[in-house]
C-alpha cells in the first residue's frame, strides 16, 4: 500500500450493547432445516481464563458445496437462498451455532491446486478494540483430495502443528462440525492479518467471474437448491433477477417491547 | 465479563469501584508517550503509523482478557475472502434510516442527519453495500436490557437503523444526537457521546465495525475506547464534522462523517486514480 491510498477509518469494540441490533431472527442459518448436506457447525468463545464470553458475534462468509462464491442478496431475509453469509451472537454460555453447508475448495486460479475448503470467518466481541480475522477448515475427513489440500495449503504449513490446530473444525459423533474460539492464552486461536497482498502471489481477478464460478442474482423466487445453482465446470451461474416485491418490516425485531426490554 | 466480577482472575479482579480517572487518564498518556516518542526519532527505526485501535489497551480494563497476545498471522486472503457477501433492497426496510420515525410518537431530543461516503483505500465508492447503526437515546441510554443507565427510556426510539449506500458510496440516517453514558470501566467513566457504525466493503478483509464521535466533545481525552488508537490522525478520523450543507431548514442539523475502508487486496496491483 502507497501513500497515495487513503488511510483507512480505524475500527472500534463493537462494545455491549450491539445484541439488541446486530442479531437478526436466523441469521446464523444459513439453510433451513432438513436442506440436504445441511450440518451444523457449533462452538464457544474463550476469553485468556477460559471462560465463556457472553457477549462476542461471530460473521461466517463461506463459497458453496462446489467451491463458487454466492454474490445474491436475502442474508438478512432469508427466505430459503442460500448467501453464504451468517451472523450469530453467542448466548450466556459464549456458545455459538450456525446451520449451513460445507463449503468446497476454492481455486485460486484456473490451473493452480484447490484451496482447503474452509469459513472465513470475523469475531466482535465487548474488550476487543477491533474485529478480528480467523478461518475455520474442515477437518481431515473428505478422502484424498481433501487431505492433499490441507497439506499444501500456504497458512497451514506456515504454523507449528498446535497453532494449525486451532484453526481445524473437529469432526463431532453426530456428524456436526465443533470449533472454538480462543481469545488468548492457551490454545489462542490463530487470527489473521489479510491486509496486504505480496508480491508474487497470484491474486486472483475478482472481476472474472468464470476464475471462481461466481454465483450472482438477487433471485426472490422460491427457495432453490444451492448444490444444483453451482455449475460444477466453474462457469458462471447467473439466475434470473427478479423484481422485488416484497419488503421487510422495520428492524425492531428485539426490541419492540422496549419497556419490556429493560424489565428482562 | 465485568472487571469487578468476584469469579475473575485476582490479575484482572481491579478495583473499578474506587480506581479514578486521573489514573486511567494517566496510564493513557503515558502509553501514548511511547508511541510518540517512538515516532519522533530516528524515522527509519519507527514503526510504521498506526491506522486503528492496539488489540491489548490495558485502560480498557475489558479488554485485558480478550485481547489476543500473538501477533496476527500474515496470510494471503483467500478467494472468498475477496468478495463480500451481497445485500439488497429486500434486506432492508424502506423506514430504516430513520430512526425517528419508527414507533407512533416523535422521538425526544436533538434531530440531526448523518451523512457521508464509504469508499475504499483508493477513494472508489462501495456502492450498493450495507451500513447499520446503533446509538443510545438522547439521555444516553440504549434500548438494551444490560444496560443499567438510569436516564429515561424514549418509547418513541429504538436507535437501530440500516441503509445500503447509493451508486456513488453515500448513506444518510435520520437520527436523534445520542447523549453521553456512564460505564463501569473505573469511577466516573463516561463515555462520549457516539454512534456505533458496521461496514462492509467489496472484500471480506474490508469488514469493519467502529463508532462515530461529535466534533469537541469534552470525554476524548478521558475514554479509554477513543483512545486505544494511539495515533492522534487516527483517531481524529473518527469524529464527525458539523456540515451545514446536510443541515435542513427547520428540521435537523447535519453531520458528515466519510469512511475508508482499508485497500481492497485484490486491486492492490491496479493503479491509484480515484484519489479524492
Amino acid at each position: 500500500m502507497s501513500d497515495a491510498m487513503l488511510r483507512p477509518t480505524p475500527g472500534q469494540t463493537v462494545g455491549p450493547f450491539f445484541g439488541y441490533a446486530l442479531p437478526y431472527e436466523r441469521g446464523n442459518e444459513l439453510v433451513e432445516p432438513g436442506t440436504p448436506g445441511a450440518v451444523r457447525l457449533h462452538g464457544r468463545v474463550l476469553d485468556g481464563a477460559g471462560r465463556p464470553v457472553p457477549d462476542a458475534m461471530l460473521e461466517l462468509w463461506q463459497a458453496d458445496p462446489s467451491g463458487a462464491v454466492v454474490q445474491r442478496s436475502g442474508a438478512i431475509w432469508r427466505d430459503g437462498t442460500f448467501t453464504g453469509w451468517g451472523r450469530a451472537a453467542t448466548d450466556r454460555e459464549g456458545g455459538w451455532w450456525f446451520r449451513t453447508l460445507e463449503p468446497g475448495p476454492t481455486t485460486p486460479s484456473p490451473s493452480g491446486p484447490r484451496r482447503p475448503a474452509m469459513f472465513a470467518v470475523a469475531v466482535f466481541a465487548r474488550g476487543l478494540t477491533d474485529r478480528l480475522f480467523t478461518r475455520i477448515y474442515l477437518p481431515d475427513d473428505g478422502g484424498p483430495d481433501r487431505a492433499a489440500a490441507l497439506a499444501a495449503d500456504p497458512l497451514l504449513a506456515a504454523l507449528e502443528p498446535e497453532r494449525r490446530a486451532t484453526l481445524m473444525a473437529t469432526r463431532e459423533p453426530d456428524g456436526s462440525l465443533g470449533f472454538d474460539v480462543r481469545l488468548q492464552g492457551e490454545g489462542e486461536t490463530v487470527f489473521l492479518d489479510l491486509g496486504k497482498g505480496t508480491p508474487g502471489h497470484a491474486v486472483p481477478d475478482p472481476l472474472s467471474d468464470s476464475a471462481h464460478g461466481i454465483v450472482r442474482g438477487s433471485a426472490a423466487g422460491p427457495p432453490s437448491d444451492p448444490l444444483e445453482l453451482a455449475d460444477p465446470s466453474g462457469a458462471v451461474v447467473t439466475p434470473p433477477v427478479e423484481p422485488v416485491e416484497t419488503t421487510p418490516p422495520v428492524a425492531l425485531r428485539q426490541a419492540q417491547d422496549p419497556l419490556g426490554e429493560t424489565r428482562a | 465479563m465485568s472487571i469487578h466480577d468476584p469469579q475473575a482472575p485476582p490479575e484482572v479482579r481491579l478495583d473499578a469501584e474506587t480506581e479514578s480517572q486521573a489514573d486511567l487518564t494517566k496510564e493513557i498518556r503515558a502509553i501514548h508517550r511511547a508511541y510518540r516518542d517512538a515516532r519522533t526519532g530516528d524515522v527509519d527505526a519507527a514503526g510504521p503509523e498506526e491506522t486503528g485501535p492496539v488489540r491489548d489497551f490495558a485502560p480498557y480494563r475489558s479488554s485485558l482478557l480478550r485481547h489476543p497476545t500473538k501477533d496476527l498471522h500474515h496470510a494471503d486472503p483467500e478467494t472468498i475472502e475477496l468478495f463480500s457477501p451481497v445485500f439488497g433492497e429486500r434486506d432492508i426496510g424502506p423506514l430504516e434510516a430513520d430512526l425517528t420515525v419508527q414507533h407512533g410518537g416523535e422521538p425526544i431530543g436533538e434531530r440531526i442527519v448523518v451523512a457521508g461516503r464509504v469508499v475504499d483505500g483508493a477513494g472508489r465508492p462501495v456502492r450498493g453495500q450495507l451500513v447499520e447503526v446503533w446509538q443510545a437515546n438522547a439521555g444516553g441510554r440504549y434500548l438494551h436490557k444490560r444496560d443499567q443507565h438510569p436516564a429515561p427510556i424514549d418509547p418513541n426510539f429504538t436507535g437501530v437503523g440500516r441503509v445500503l449506500t447509493d451508486d456513488d458510496g453515500w448513506y444518510r440516517f435520520t437520527t436523534i444526537k445520542p447523549g453521553p453514558y456512564p460505564w463501569k470501566n473505573h469511577v466516573n467513566a463516561w463515555r462520549p457521546a457516539h454512534i456505533h457504525f458496521s461496514l462492509f466493503g467489496t472484500d471480506f478483509t474490508q469488514r469493519t465495525v467502529t463508532q462515530m464521535y461529535f466534533p469537541g466533545d469534552p470525554l476524548f481525552a478521558l475514554d479509554p475506547i477513543y483512545q486505544s488508537i494511539r495515533d492522534p490522525r487516527a483517531r481524529d478520523r473518527l469524529v464527525a464534522v458539523y456540515d451545514h450543507a446536510l443541515t435542513t431548514h427547520e428540521w435537523a442539523t447535519g453531520y458528515r462523517w466519510d469512511i475508508v475502508l482499508s485497500g481492497s487486496s485484490r486491486t492492490w496491483t491496479e493503479p491509484e486514480d480515484g484519489d479524492e
